[in-house]
């Protein structure tokens, strides 16, 4: 096919559908007699106290934007891999040099203490 | 009409009203969520282009990376907070036709360009290939590639700063 | 050409020609013959994920010294079915106060990002459901549309071990996705693609890439183990703590689909081992009959999927900020590094003969693992001298 993401979107479409139908059957087939006490919140027979909206260690978010540095960093380098077969020898040497500016900064947050999970 | 185009026309329409209920939905949560579909929406449309990579990037990096730290975020914040806030105030309005006219204003300059309209040409050659050849060719962009990992050095630390606060 | 030597494409030409005699357009035919072979390679999955359940149940037996199901059928091999009809006549209960949408919507995403995978797959050398130039970072996406999928089922489920536990397992996924994306960019320096199909293709006419980076191949495996959250990744689902983490108020075919898509996860991840370091489907006469060839994939996915098992049943859970720690200060430095050191010896060696280039990949992978155990022994005499200074 000429264009391949058309073949993907096909794949996405039919892979979300296929997962639907035993819950379909299931939704048919299934009894359905809920109740209070079967619709609580299941917490191993205590009470549930409040609602789940509890506020989070902001350690996650430090992680969470860390990753997304790294994430965008990669994303950089797969062009650049591609490439080194073709290119001359110092194109490894410039994708080197990014990669360590990078490590640089892991280093640093490294020393900062912001990779603690405290 | 082409396939192509009923595929674009599909991928817009929903691109469209998931951003429309990004800023109307009460629900953090769901704002984010609804904002995660808008950006799968633009990579369909990347796709269309055969824009291979701009398209999985898209993915790996907006619905990966920064809607998972949306929805961190908002987890950060107080719900009670966000139940009771009106969300409109008395400027609506204002925004509203100030944002009427821009998008106007945008689709006649885009209507005057020359390309308006005209059929997209065939890639010519490996495009991923003469992307990774531009990245790194001295005579081409390996100076900002290079000034990205500055960049992204610059976020990282930004980051600890405003996490050490 | 016949059907033999190429399947598919006999069996394309075969239904072209009987579509277009009833009066069909061949375009329409040929999309049609496209989504009757995506609907019949998913449901091939789906089969094969039913009996991954035995498989899984069979092998964790023999571990922990049981027998495993052995009642029905012989050696106990349609246990899944009566599993399934269990799953299918089970209430589905929705607890009070979930999102529906959201709660409804996870479980079919959680398994459909595993099925995408399958699209990029090389079966055989002709059997493959679409050659993407991007199939590596499209893993790399479909693993974020997973993790997405979780945070939805815990947050949806209103209920806070459902939420400790994706946010736990979302934590571990991102944090593991930097060491496995970097190590998806050795088999694409190696080979100078990011098509599946041609890195497969490539190890099919010259060296398995494990020989030339087997410190590439088992960081994969990590990372890879760790993004399947499974153990001693798995502490989003610590019974003794959160009880069975995000999809805790999942019941009946809703759990189902999680626990189908993380075994097919399992399986689909030692495929991608096999693909990327163990040469796909190459083997004996596999280039001229595909069918060998899918076999020869199969079976070693299943063998990169009984490692990740043998992981599984054997190591224990470990913490949390043991787990960020192991892969922040350990695993992500690791692999920028090795990534350098492919790079550079990659493109100075390239030019080289054969026999040069693997023995000298090879070392540079046994240096950078020496380097790294002698860091780590140096540390740790540093840290055993200080303890006992105190």
């Amino acid at each position: 096919m000429e264009n391949p993401w058309i073949y993907i979107g096909l794949f996405v479409l039919i892979g979300v559908i296929i997962p639907i139908v035993p819950l379909a059957a299931s939704a048919i087939l299934a009894p359905h007699k809920p109740n209070p006490i079967k619709q609580s919140t299941y917490e191993c027979g205590m009470e549930t106290v409040g609602d789940n909206w509890v506020q989070f260690k902001s350690q996650y978010y430090i992680f969470a934007l860390a990753f997304l540095i790294f994430d965008v960093e990669t994303v950089f380098l797969f062009p650049w891999a591609l490439a080194l077969n073709v290119t001359p020898l110092f194109v490894a040497a410039e994708g080197v040099i990014f990669i360590l500016i990078l490590l640089a900064g892991l280093y640093f947050v490294w020393q900062k203490r912001m990779l603690e999970w405290v | 009409m082409t396939a192509e185009q009923i595929i674009f026309y599909i991928a817009t329409g929903f691109i469209l009203v998931s951003a429309l209920m990004v800023v109307t939905t009460r629900n953090l949560i769901h704002a984010a969520l609804w904002l995660v579909a808008t950006l799968f929406g633009v990579a369909v449309v990347y796709a269309t282009l055969d824009a291979s990579f701009l398209a999985v990037v898209q993915v790996v990096v907006y619905i990966g990376a920064i809607a998972i730290m949306f929805i961190f975020a908002v987890m950060l914040t107080k719900r009670n907070l966000l139940d009771h806030v009106p969300q409109t105030n008395s400027n609506w309005p204002w925004a509203a036709g100030i944002a009427a006219l821009t998008g106007a204003g945008l689709l006649y300059t885009a209507s005057q360009l020359s390309t308006f309209g005209a059929q997209r040409p065939a890639l010519s050659g490996d495009a991923l290939m003469n992307l990774g050849k531009a990245l790194v060719s001295p005579d081409a962009f390996v100076l900002p590639f290079e000034v990205a990992s500055i960049l992204l050095l610059a976020a990282l630390i930004g980051a600890v700063y405003l996490a050490k606060k | 050409m016949n059907f033999w030597t190429d399947p598919i494409h006999v069996i394309y030409q075969g239904l072209m020609q009987t579509f277009t005699g009833w009066g069909m357009a061949a375009e329409v035919a040929g999309i049609l013959i496209n989504l009757l072979g995506i609907v019949l390679m998913i449901t091939a999955i789906m089969v094969l994920d039913i009996f991954l359940v035995w498989i899984e149940r069979k092998v964790v037996a023999r571990f922990q010294d049981r027998l495993g199901p052995n009642r029905v059928g012989p050696w106990g091999i349609f246990q899944p079915f009566p599993d399934i009809i269990k799953l299918v006549l089970k209430e589905d209960i929705t607890p009070a106060g979930a999102d529906k949408w959201v709660f409804n919507l996870a479980p079919i995403l959680s398994l459909a990002s595993v099925i995408f995978l399958w699209a990029v797959v090389p079966l055989a050398s002709r059997i493959y459901g679409v050659d993407l130039n991007v199939a590596l970072l499209y893993l790399v996406a479909s693993g974020s549309i997973g993790t997405l999928s979780i945070i939805m089922a815990g947050w949806s489920s209103n209920n806070k071990y459902a939420l400790v536990g994706a946010y736990r397992m979302v934590a571990n996924m991102v944090s593991y996705e930097i060491p496995l994306a970097a190590s998806l960019l050795i088999p694409t320096i190696l080979s100078g693609s990011m098509s599946l199909t041609n890195i497969v293709n490539q190890q099919a006419h010259g060296v398995w890439f494990f020989f030339v980076s087997p410190l590439g191949a088992l960081l994969f495996l990590v990372a890879a183990i760790a993004e399947l959250g499974r153990s001693p990744f798995d502490l989003n689902e610590g019974e003794s703590e959160i009880v069975a983490g995000f999809h805790i108020e999942y019941t009946g075919m809703k759990f189902g689909l999680f626990y189908a898509g993380e075994l097919l996860h399992a399986f689909t991840f030692g495929g991608f081992v096999a693909a990327l370091f163990f040469g796909g489907w190459h083997g004996p006469w596999a280039e001229e009959y595909p069918l060998l060839g899918a076999f020869y994939f199969v079976a070693k996915a299943m063998l990169g999927y009984w490692i990740i098992m043998w992981i599984k049943y054997t190591v224990p859970r470990i913490r949390i900020d043991h787990m960020l720690a192991f892969n922040w200060k350990f695993l992500t430095p690791l692999a920028f590094a090795l990534l350098i050191v492919t790079a550079l010896t990659h493109r100075f060696l390239m030019d080289f003969p054969t026999w040069v280039y693997v023995p000298g990949m090879f070392l540079s992978n046994v240096l950078v693992a020496w380097a790294t155990l002698e860091i780590l022994r140096g540390n740790a005499r540093r840290e055993r001298l200080a303890a006992e200074a105190h």
